[in-house]
Parts: structure tokens; C-alpha cells; sequence
């Protein structure tokens, strides 16, 4: 290793720590003039409570204490509000606001405005210490990579522990764990509503056995699913940390105040409000696509398509998805990713997006008909010329992310059959799920009726967040990536990625042509591509591939030693050269390419 | 019928899927090297960690079984051709109805001195993979090739991965000038050099010294410099792996290698070869009579497949090519491109100014028809060429659609005009490049050529 990339990775560790120690060293004091509520008759409360607890004013030194006797003092807040309600409420208040249901939504901005520490009162030093230096660290061990002749350098991916993966026995005991975990959580999300856990449990069992029994794939032992004999533990710990991450940031963002606190000034500059933990995610998102696109530039930079697409899903994440929408907010518009399509913006149908966007003017019904219009018109217009890529590969946020940061986890992908089969049913189980979901909240916004046949569409919408918003694309979409591949989500959970992919299935010019009879079975291109496909089964036949998952990431044609694949757009023969055998075969008594 | 198939490498492996395809005939696949097919061009990448051992194989384990394709791990230590038996060294016996030999190749050994050392090997099996990493583990400081080919490039690139300091010794003047012509020779010696690997041209092994364990601890050249080392690679070459056919089979005719003829029928009916261990008897007209490379073996397995199922074939090979990776420069030859050009043969060479792509084009200086195509780090379709070397194009309409030839991946820059440019300097000609690269065009171009056929 390069001294510079020593010295970069050092930086990067100290960063990494700095950040991790952070969440604890925040210092708390509740006063009643950073209390930021607008509704007095809850602001009151929580303070009279508060005064009561003897919480007022008191000086934390940890955030587990305060939030423990902050969580008790909104509790007894409601429970005096609940009283308080039998005697009459307030004129203009609806009973069901006056009586706080919800304490959990408060319980974020108090801890964040009560944040007092070291952070609280230098935001931006810490802010240069976690994510200055992470940055710093990153660049000075990428910024070396770019000195060697270019040209595929996978060299030692699966001697390292951060990047072979790991055993079959242990992956399945960390699958097993989250589904597990998830459902478990999800009936307390619930608040022990037992249905849509047990409809969720009764799902995964039909879909194993579907995939086991009614596809005979039982005996198909999966022994290219991951690594036979290895652990790489370091890939493991990241895939903990990130995990972890994301259940904080999703279910418990009260603990990572500390981390909010130090974007706060970027959040006030750019939208003039404070931040909340979903302008954290969205900051750190950002940088580390930026980042590890330099990264990815580094690696693929004889590659022209490489180095076009990686600067297509940094510009679209930084602009699009990060930036424009604060400045639309900070204009006093509807905050909006334009590049975001249902049913991956799950949200987009739910009543409160349809209100702010048929509220806000002429912008707000032109945001409305865009994502009409890019959801029935531009997917499959856009996936009939260039296929799929043209949004998974080229402009989604979560292809992205997993464009850059994921890219050293894109050998993990599972390339079994059975995993195919198990592809299959789940992602087209989720898209059925999102539609499902969705038409069940336009009836109701459209009728005021919550009571779909045995349903109710807000504990519907509820549990879809939670489990294929939440659980599914963000604790197994990302924290999976050192575990399953980087496109774990994108393969079998995103609905989006599932509707494209139809299209590129039976209505698309994009194929990957192989190059006549020059593959030799090697399986780089298997080995490399992270939707799982096995392009070595297809290339080594002559096989043109057309696959709906195939996000045309175009890492295939990279690593292939021999030229083999290309992908292309065009209308001629798309169906027939992905027939069996077109390499150079015996047809009708003569050796023939073409037929 | 019970059909048996000594080798599971590409040749053997391909007869078996075809015989499947075309019958319900019980197959036998017996190897003494691996429980399962792999893909051997692809060892390198199992040492460079690029991949695990086992996505070596193209298949996965339950494919076998499920298309009923018997593997059996030994080793045959006699063919008993008139009883068709095989009598495997483990003690088992193994009656069969047809018998296809697809036994490979094995590295060339020109009785240098301490050849049979430890940590002396070739590259070709999975036990010379496994050699490998036992002598990395064993604290290997420095590695010394032997022959200027394919397999040695493979080995220092492996090596060189794994940052161990290797030193290349090539016999020639320039890198396999055997086989490429001079300029692009030239280019892949460039290189090697600039990727970091010691190319000594102009050098042959003379001993190989033991360190008193039986383990190799220096090589000495021809020059006289002693070169310390803990491994040293004979790569000079492979040779049909026929030494158990003459001892276990002597009524099998034998040349360099298993000969046989246009059936791939060997001397003795119902046994055939295929794949790097055969040898033509009447190759065709341009074509070597042993041909080891990947895809002659692939061919060879699915035209023996057709015979042995009763829908007899010749083997006839088409246009010839054949694809390597030098370090990181891709190479792609189509048709007939010599090393030494005989005089009818003119080519048109362009280069990158950075010296790491080409394109040649070679072609017929009387009839002007376009005979073969050598591209260094450019990828051209297999399909375009061959139809254009099948159908003896002249040289200028080749020239004024070379785009539709174009594989490269998209924003790839395209050097066809450059191409068109040094065709145009030499001949005072005015061409112009009618077509850029292209699938749709491509795709007509080729749709034309069934069209044409039938």
C-alpha cells in the first residue's frame, strides 16, 4: 500500500471513530426557550411535566438518562392531556391532536434542541472532525489509485476480509436474524397489531415454499451463493455497523442527535431550517457518492462508460436529490426529488403529498403531473430506447449508492438458481404489494372511507413503510451490501426495479450481445455482476442476454478478458438472438454463427 | 449405450451436454484432476483473488445429476479396447460402448537440469494452481518464468498481482513474435515492462538449482546470471497428454498426439479424441493438425457428440480465432494474420499514439480480399469478421463499413478512420468511412448473410 493511502486510512479510522464516539458525548439541558413546539397547549404540558420530573433545566451528561426521564415526562405529559380532554379541549383544536397520541414524534426535537455539548456548541468543528476528515482520508487513499496503468485491478477482493464475504451457515443465521428482528419490531411498530406481521410471516413461508417444493429447488445446494470455507469478519463488522445505523437513524434518530446537530448549519444554509436526521442521511449519502464515485472513476477510468455514469449518479444525487429540494423549500415550495417514481417513492399517493403538491400552485400541480408523467410515460418509453439503466444505473439514488460505495461488495451477489427463483417471487410480490397498498390509500383519499374490506388502509400504508420502506430498502437494502452484494434491495425488493424490469423484459431495444464464440467460460462477468445474473451461462452459448434484472451497470463488458459482451440498443432481432446456442455450433452439417 | 469421456475439460464436457441434447444414452465423465468441470483459462483469476475457486465452474453441482451426466473422479490406467473395458488405477472397472478420450495437454520440459524440482511447474491444472499457493504461502520472495507464450504471461501477471517480483525469461527477441507480427509483439513486450514484470528477452534457462530439500532455490540462464528464487515456471509450451494412452493403449496410433481422423475417430473404431490431445491426420488448409486452444476443443466436442450419436460429421472447422489478455491489453485475432507475412500478404497497421491499441488488418495484395484481423486492445464482432473472411470481401468495402465491426463498449472513442487514413496513404486511394459502429447496422449486415444463404 501506498505510504499516502496509509496515511489516508488513518485519517479515515480516526474520522470513523470520532463519529461513532460522538453519539455519546452529547451533553443535555432541557430549557424552556430552545423548546421548539408550535402548539402551546402541548408545549405547556411538556413543561409543566417537566418542571415536575425535575427534567427542567437539569444538566445530562448522558443521552440514555435523558431521554429515559424525557420519554417519562412525555408520558405523563399525555396522560394529563387525556384527563385534561374529558373536560373540554381548547376552541379550534381537534380532540385527537389536543390529546398527543403520538409522543414519539416529539421526542427527536426536544433531544435535539436540548443538545448542549461540546458538539452543540461547535458544530462545525465537529462537523470538519467526522465528516472533514472522512472525507480527507477517503480522497488521500483514493487520489493513489489513479497512478497505476489503468485497466481491471480486482486483484486480492476475495483475500480481503472486508470484501469476500461470507459463509453460507452464517449468512443465512444474519438473514434469518433481520427477518426475525423485523417482524418482532414490527408488532411493537404496530402497536401489537398482530395482522400485518402475521400476513408478512405467512408471505416468507409460502414463498420458501414455493421457491423449495413447487420449483424443485430443495436439492439445488447453493454452494455459489457465498463463501464455502471464509469469513471475511471485517465485512461482517461493517455490515453490523451499517445495520445499526440504520435502525437508529429509521426507529431510534433520538440517539444520533449528536450526528444532526453537526450538519445543522450546512441544513440552515441551504433550506434556512434546522436538520432533521433525514438531512443527515441525505448529506452523508451524498458525500459518499461523491466520494467513492472518485473512487469508482479511479478504477474504471479506461472505461469511458464507466466514468460517464459514474458522473451521471453524482450529479443526480447531489443536484436532484439532495440540493434542489432544500433550495425548493427554502422558496417556500413543496420539498421534491424529481428523479423519484412510484412505486419506489412509495409516498408519492399518500394524502399529505397529494395536499402540499395540489396546494402549492402552479409548481406544486407541475411536480403532480411530472411524476404522473414519468411514472405511466417516461419509464417505459425511456426502458423501451436504453433499457433499465437509463434510471437504475444512471440516475436512482439507491443505484447510486450502490454504484460507488457498493461497488467493492458486487462480487457477493448470490448467483444460484435458487436465488433467481427466490428474486422472482419477491420482487414482484413487493411491486404487487405497492400497488396493492396504493389503491387501497387513493380510496380512501378519494372516499374518506379508512376501511377497505377487512383493511385499513392507514395500518396498511403503515406497515408498507415500515416494512419494505424502512426494513427492506434501507437495513437489508444498505447494511446487507458486506453481506449479500450491493444491489440486495434493487434485486429483490425495489418495486420500481420490478416494473422497469417487465418492461425491459417483454418491450425493450436493450440487450447485452455476446460476441460470437470468444467467451471462455471463465465467470468474471458472473462473479462481478451484482443483480446475481449468471452471464457466464448465456455468454458461453453466444447467447445475447436480456434479463429483467440486469441494471446495465455494464461491469460485465468491463471485467471480461476476452471482449466478449456489449450492451446495445436496437430494435432488430432483440427476441431471437437470445435463443440457446448461437455460439459457432453444427447447424444443418456446417459450422455457423448466425443460426 | 453407455458412452464413457476421459477428461473433463471443455472438449470432454462439451461431447457430454451435446450427446445429452441429442440422446438419451448414459454418459460417463471421468477425470483424475476435479470432481466437477472448470474453467481452466480461468485459474489465473483464482490466484489473483479476483475469484473463489469455485466460480471456476460454469455450472453448478446439480447440474449433473439433473441432466444425467455421470461423473466419476479417477484415474484410467488401461484402455482395454477389445473387451471395452477401462481399468482405473484405483482398482475399478468400467465398461463402455464408445469411448472419447479428451485427456488435454501437459507442459513441455526440455530436460532442463533440475526440472522436476519442487516448486518447478507449468500452469495448466488445478493441482499446478494449488502448487502455486503452496510455494506463495511457503514465503515466496521472488519467481522466475520460463517461455515467452500465453500460459507464462498469465503466471507473471498472477504472481505480479500478489506483488512478488518476477522475472519473465523469454528465449526470442520480442514477446511471442511467433505468433504476432512485429509491431504489436513489440507492444506487449512495452507492456510487460511498463506493468512492473522483469522482461528478459533473449534468454533461456539452463539449470534449475536445488536447495538441498529438493526445493528449487535459483535458475540459471544462458547468459550465466543466477537468478535467486523459490519458484520457477515452465511455460514453454504444452504437449498432448498422451504418455498414459501409450502405455495403457498401445493399439491407439499415436503421432505428437492422439491421432484421428475427420470423425475424430481414432485407429480403433468406437474410440475417439478430442480437444488438445488430438491430432489430425489431414488438417484442413491453413489449420495445424494439433490445435490447443479453447474454442477448437469446443467444436471438436460438439461435433464428436453428433458421431457418436449416429449423425456422423466431419470436423470442419470455420474461420480461425482465438483471443488472449496481455496484462491489461485485450487481443482478438480473426482469420489468417501471420507472424512473417508471406509476399501476397499486405496489412494495414494503425496504432494508438499511447501504444497500447491496434487494429491490423491484413488482406490480399493481387485479389484484395480481406484475409484476417488482429486488434490489441479493440474488440471487434466475431460474426461481422467472420462473414467478411467467409465471403473473401475486398478489402475496400471491409474498410468503408469497418464501423459495423465495432464492439467496443458505448463512448468508446472509434479509430475506423484512422484505420481508413493509412489505407488510403499507402494505396493514394480516397476511402471514406460509409458506416460507424453500430448494432442495428451490424444487425442487417448480418441478417444478409442467412438471407444470402438460403
Amino acid at each position: 500500500m501506498h505510504i499516502i493511502q496509509k496515511i489516508g486510512l488513518g485519517i479515515f479510522i480516526t474520522a470513523l471513530a470520532l463519529f461513532t464516539l460522538s453519539l455519546g458525548m452529547g451533553k443535555y439541558q432541557l430549557s424552556e426557550a430552545a423548546l421548539a413546539i408550535s402548539k402551546e397547549y402541548h408545549k405547556k404540558e411538556i413543561i409543566e411535566k417537566a418542571k415536575a420530573n425535575g427534567l427542567l433545566d437539569k444538566r445530562y451528561e448522558s443521552n440514555f438518562a435523558f431521554i429515559a426521564d424525557l420519554k417519562k415526562t412525555l408520558t405523563d405529559a399525555q396522560q394529563s392531556l387525556e384527563e385534561k380532554a374529558k373536560n373540554g379541549i381548547p376552541e379550534g383544536v381537534y380532540e385527537w391532536d389536543y390529546r398527543m397520541g403520538n409522543t414519539k414524534s416529539y421526542l427527536f426535537g426536544i433531544v435535539k434542541s436540548a443538545s448542549v455539548g461540546p458538539i452543540a456548541q461547535n458544530p462545525i468543528r465537529w462537523f470538519m472532525l467526522t465528516f472533514g476528515l472522512g472525507i480527507l482520508g477517503g480522497l488521500l487513499y483514493i487520489f493513489p489509485k489513479f497512478v497505476p496503468l489503468p485497466g481491471i485491478k480486482n486483484n486480492g477482493i476475495y483475500h480481503n476480509s472486508l470484501t469476500r464475504g461470507l459463509q453460507v451457515n452464517i449468512r443465512q443465521l444474519f438473514l434469518g436474524l433481520t427477518i426475525v428482528g423485523t417482524i418482532v419490531y414490527g408488532i411493537f411498530y404496530m402497536n401489537h397489531n398482530l395482522l400485518w406481521p402475521a400476513i408478512t410471516t405467512a408471505m416468507i413461508g409460502l414463498i420458501t415454499w414455493l421457491v423449495f417444493f413447487k420449483q424443485r429447488s430443495k436439492e439445488n445446494n447453493p454452494q455459489r451463493s457465498a463463501s464455502p470455507d471464509v469469513t471475511g469478519w471485517l465485512g461482517v463488522m461493517t455490515g453490523v455497523y451499517l445495520i445499526g445505523f440504520y435502525i437508529l437513524l429509521y426507529w431510534m434518530p433520538e440517539y444520533i442527535t449528536s450526528w444532526v446537530v453537526m450538519v445543522n448549519p450546512l441544513s440552515l444554509s441551504l433550506s434556512g431550517n434546522g436538520a432533521s436526521q433525514w438531512f443527515l442521511y441525505g448529506t452523508l449519502y451524498t458525500i459518499i457518492v461523491l466520494v467513492m464515485g472518485i473512487r469508482m472513476m479511479s478504477k474504471y477510468r479506461h472505461n469511458v462508460y464507466q466514468v460517464v455514469r459514474t458522473c451521471s449518479v453524482m450529479f443526480f444525487q447531489t443536484a436532484i436529490a439532495f440540493l434542489l429540494p432544500e433550495i425548493l423549500v427554502r422558496l417556500n415550495q413543496p420539498y421534491y426529488d424529481f428523479k423519484n417514481i412510484w412505486p419506489l417513492n412509495y409516498s408519492f399517493f399518500f394524502d399529505y403529498n397529494l395536499d402540499t403538491l395540489t396546494n402549492s400552485g402552479g409548481l406544486g400541480l407541475f411536480m403532480l403531473v411530472w411524476g404522473l408523467a414519468l411514472m405511466i410515460i417516461g419509464v417505459p418509453l425511456f426502458t423501451y430506447f436504453f433499457g433499465k439503466r437509463w434510471y437504475c444505473s444512471w440516475v436512482c439514488g439507491c443505484g447510486g449508492l450502490a454504484e460507488t460505495m457498493g461497488d467493492p461488495f458486487r462480487q457477493l451477489s448470490d448467483k444460484s438458481l435458487r436465488a433467481w427463483k427466490y428474486e422472482r417471487y419477491i420482487i414482484h410480490g413487493v411491486l404487487l404489494f405497492a400497488v396493492v397498498m396504493t389503491l387501497m390509500v387513493l380510496y380512501t383519499y378519494f372516499t374518506g372511507n379508512y376501511q377497505v374490506l377487512i383493511f385499513n388502509s392507514d395500518s396498511v400504508r403503515t406497515w408498507y413503510g415500515f416494512l419494505i420502506g424502512s426494513a427492506f430498502a434501507g437495513v437489508v437494502g444498505t447494511g446487507f451490501y458486506p453481506l449479500m452484494g450491493n444491489r440486495t434491495w434493487c434485486r429483490f425488493g425495489c418495486p420500481l426495479a420490478g416494473y422497469i424490469g417487465l418492461v425491459q423484459k417483454y418491450k425493450s431495444r436493450f440487450r447485452i450481445t455476446t460476441n460470437g464464440n470468444q467467451c471462455i467460460s471463465c465467470g468474471n462477468c458472473s462473479t462481478y455482476c451484482e443483480m446475481g445474473i449468471d452471464v457466464r451461462a448465456y455468454a458461453q452459448k453466444g447467447q445475447d442476454i436480456v434479463r429483467s434484472s440486469c441494471v446495465g451497470c455494464g461491469i460485465c463488458s468491463a471485467v471480461c478478458p476476452r471482449g466478449v459482451l456489449r450492451l446495445e440498443n436496437s430494435s432488430i432481432d432483440v427476441d431471437t438472438r437470445t435463443d440457446a446456442l448461437r455460439a459457432l455450433h453444427i447447424k444443418d452439417g456446417e459450422w455457423t454463427l448466425t443460426q | 449405450m453407455h458412452i464413457a469421456i476421459i477428461g473433463n475439460g471443455i472438449s470432454g464436457i462439451t461431447a457430454a451436454r451435446f450427446i445429452r441434447k441429442l440422446s438419451d444414452h448414459k454418459i460417463t465423465v471421468i477425470s483424475a484432476e476435479t470432481d466437477y468441470f472448470f474453467s481452466r483459462t480461468a485459474i489465473m483469476y483464482a490466484y489473483m483473488g479476483h475469484m473463489r475457486k469455485e466460480d471456476l465452474k460454469p455450472y453448478e453441482d446439480w447440474f449433473w445429476k439433473k441432466n444425467r451426466i455421470d461423473l466419476k473422479r479417477g484415474f484410467v490406467a488401461k484402455i482395454d479396447s477389445q473387451n471395452k473395458n477401462l481399468i482405473f488405477k484405483e482398482g475399478a472397472n468400467m465398461s463402455y460402448d464408445k469411448l472419447i478420450i479428451a485427456c488435454g495437454s501437459t507442459p513441455n520440459k526440455f530436460g532442463w537440469p533440475g526440472q522436476d524440482l519442487d516448486r518447478v511447474q507449468g500452469m495448466y491444472s488445478m493441482q499446478d494452481l494449488d502448487g502455486m499457493e503452496a510455494a506463495s504461502a511457503d514465503g515466496l520472495k521472488h519467481a522466475v518464468i520460463v517461455g515467452g507464450g500465453l500460459i507464462g504471461i498469465e503466471m507473471a501477471e498472477m504472481f505480479h498481482s500478489r506483488h512478488i517480483p518476477t522475472t519473465f525469461l523469454v528465449r526470442e527477441d520480442l514477446y511471442w513474435n511467433a505468433v504476432l507480427p512485429e509491431a504489436e509483439s513489440k507492444m506487449v513486450s512495452r507492456h510487460i515492462v511498463e506493468s512492473g514484470i522483469n522482461l528478459q528477452l533473449k534468454t533461456e534457462l539452463k539449470e534449475i538449482i536445488d536447495d538441498g530439500t529438493g526445493k528449487a532455490c535459483a535458475a540459471i540462464t544462458n547468459k550465466g546470471e543466477r537468478i535467486d528464487c523459490q519458484f520457477v515456471g515452465l511455460t514453454a509450451g504444452v504437449h498432448p497428454n498422451i504418455g498414459f494412452i501409450k502405455e495403457s493403449a498401445p493399439e491407439i496410433e499415436v503421432g505428437r498426439g492422439i491421432l484421428v481422423d475427420e470423425k475424430l475417430e481414432t485407429s480403433v473404431k468406437d474410440i475417439y479424441a478430442i480437444g488438445d490431445c488430438a491430432q489430425l491426420r489431414n488438417p484442413k488448409e491453413g489449420r495445424r493438425p494439433i490445435e490447443a486452444v479453447w474454442y477448437t476443443g469446443k467444436m471438436m466436442g460438439e461435433t464428436v457428440a453428433y458421431t457418436v450419436c449416429g449423425k456422423v460429421k466431419e470436423y470442419s472447422p470455420s474461420i480461425w480465432f482465438n483471443s488472449a489478455k496481455f496484462v491489461d491489453i485485450e487481443y482478438q485475432v480473426y482469420g489468417t494474420v501471420l507472424a512473417k507475412a508471406p509476399e501476397n500478404h499486405a496489412s494495414i497497421y494503425w496504432e494508438h499514439p499511447e501504444g497500447r491499441k491496434s487494429i491490423r488488418i491484413v488482406y490480399d495484395k493481387n485479389t484484395k480480399e480481406v484475409l484476417g484481423f488482429n486488434l490489441m486492445g479493440i474488440r471487434y464482432r466475431h460474426e461481422v469478421c467472420e462473414k467478411w473472411l467467409k465471403e473473401k470481401t475486398s478489402v475496400e468495402t471491409v474498410l468503408q463499413n469497418l464501423g459495423i465491426a465495432n464492439f467496443d463498449p458505448e463512448f468508446y472513442k472509434e479509430y475506423e478512420t484512422e484505420v481508413i487514413k493509412i489505407y488510403n496513404q499507402q494505396t493514394g486511394k480516397n476511402l471514406q468511412l460509409k458506416q460507424k459502429r453500430s448494432l442495428t447496422a451490424a444487425l442487417k449486415f448480418l441478417r444478409k448473410a442467412v438471407g444470402s444463404r438460403q
